[in-house]
């Protein structure tokens, strides 16, 4: 029997501590411990990317990173972008542009975003395909997502981001 | 479904290595498991220790010195990806990487767990094995090096004894007037490669091929040089007809299997035809510097 290891993490800006089987992954901390269930469980096996959150600043698949080794670690979750009630410019956008179906890889799809704008704040059309190119859509939605970046990536959600 | 383990974090690298040595045989080495941990959620790999490495900043490191390059295991591949300093030195790398599965599994996964890995089909060892590059392994009482394609032995299995730990890659400098090319073949963009080939030509000052070598990922047990493709190209005036019997040669002496991805005969067929565009792409590169 494996013992419980302490894990120290502030997710969405608030600090958790909890105890946790050495097994446990990211993203069962997030929905399982947490309940934090806008990060999706999807293919299970890092290919499909709804589970993308940022540690440390990083995309990561929170499917296919241990929970201990995100010990003392700050994650950001879909849950944490909006501000209160003001959606964050890349949902606006996202919504404005039909870029949601049936909605699965969403979060994931805004996480890989928001991760791509940080590092790069005015992406090339190539460069925001690279950019989710670890997150699959099955709706075959890619255009409207591609387009609702573009439009953030443009300045045109300034106003919301102040 | 992953078994239940003991979590072992040793604050050093001296510390990982005695925890290898008290648990060999029943330890296994996580870095950033992008790998590791599809194994273990398949029930493929069921350790009782798990020691993780992931946290070493003391193998976190880019270097260059009068050797060339060192990289400690637990770099990630996007630093990789990331570094200008590589892609003004040895661009081929982090070109190799911005392909490498996705941006999130770049963040995460280390290049010292993808080469232990050893999948066949994994694409940065063809190139460091085009480059020349060496290995450095640990155990709790020493070091020892090797070439990198010597580390590989079978499908997912290497020189690795039960308690040795690989910490370094050193990559030689690139000599004068050599061209270096890799490309795979997928399905999907961000899927493992099918096939992968890389390419390095150097030439002399006639401009006739002086050394080359020709490496083959996901064309057989190994990361596979193509040693009789090499022969065809060592010495010769190049053009496109020796590029096309080189790959020819290297089609015939890779040893692809057939699996869901692709039968045998289209993974020689892509061999074939990535040689013979990785050559001509690694000597038009050669060409210019």
């Amino acid at each position: 029997m494996a013992e419980m290891h302490r894990l120290r993490i502030r997710v969405n800006g608030e600090d958790h501590e909890l105890y946790v089987k050495p097994k446990t992954l990211l993203v069962e901390v997030i929905r399982d411990h947490l309940g934090l269930t806008g990060t999706k469980r999807g293919c299970n096996s890092g290919a499909c990317g709804a589970c993308t959150v940022i540690l440390n600043g990083m995309a990561v698949k929170s499917c296919s990173v241990l929970a201990l080794q995100a010990d003392g670690g700050e994650v950001l979750t879909v849950e944490g972008l909006a501000k209160g009630a003001e959606l964050h410019p890349l949902q606006r956008s996202f919504l404005d542009h039909g870029a949601y179906q049936c909605g699965f890889c969403t979060p994931g799809m805004l996480m890989s975003a928001k991760a791509l704008l940080d590092e790069n704040p005015k992406p090339t059309k190539e460069e925001i395909k690279e950019g989710i190119h670890g997150n699959l859509c099955r709706c075959t939605g890619y255009n409207s997502i591609i387009r609702a970046i573009a439009a953030v990536a443009e300045g045109k959600y300034e106003e919301a981001e102040r | 479904m992953i078994r239940d383990f003991h979590y072992l974090r040793p604050q050093n690298l001296e510390e990982a290595l005695g925890m290898l040595k008290e648990h060999a045989g029943e330890a296994k080495v996580i870095g950033g498991g992008q790998s590791l941990l599809i194994l273990m959620r398949q029930g493929l790999v069921a350790p009782e220790y798990l020691v993780d490495i992931k946290h070493l900043d003391e193998l976190n490191y880019i270097r260059f010195d009068q050797d060339g390059l060192k990289i400690g295991a637990t770099t990630t591949h996007r630093a990789l990806e990331k570094s200008r300093e590589l892609a003004e030195r040895y661009p081929i790398i982090p070109e190799m990487e911005r392909t490498l599965a996705s941006i999130q599994t770049r963040n995460w996964g280390t290049i010292g767990g993808n080469l232990s890995h050893a999948d066949p089909a994994g694409d940065p060892a063809p190139v460091l094995i085009a480059l020349g590059a060496t290995v450095k392994l640990a155990k709790a009482d020493g070091f020892r090096e090797m070439p990198l394609e010597e580390f590989f032995l079978d499908y997912f299995e290497t020189a690795l004894e039960e308690d040795e730990l690989l910490v370094e890659i050193a990559v030689p400098p690139i000599s004068p007037r050599t061209g270096v090319a890799f490309e795979k073949f997928t399905i999907i963009g961000c899927d493992m490669g099918i096939v992968s080939a890389t390419a390095r030509l150097t030439l002399d000052e006639a401009g006739k091929c002086k050394e080359a070598r020709v490496v083959l990922g996901g064309a057989a047990p190994v990361p596979l040089r193509a040693r009789g493709a090499e022969e065809i190209l060592g010495g010769e005036e190049l053009k496109e007809e020796v590029f096309e019997e080189a790959a020819q040669k290297a089609s015939e002496e890779c040893e692809p299997i057939s699996d869901i991805h692709a039968s045998e005969g289209y993974r020689r067929e892509l061999v074939r035809v990535l040689t013979r565009r990785m050559l001509k792409r690694a000597w038009e590169r050669a060409a210019q510097g």
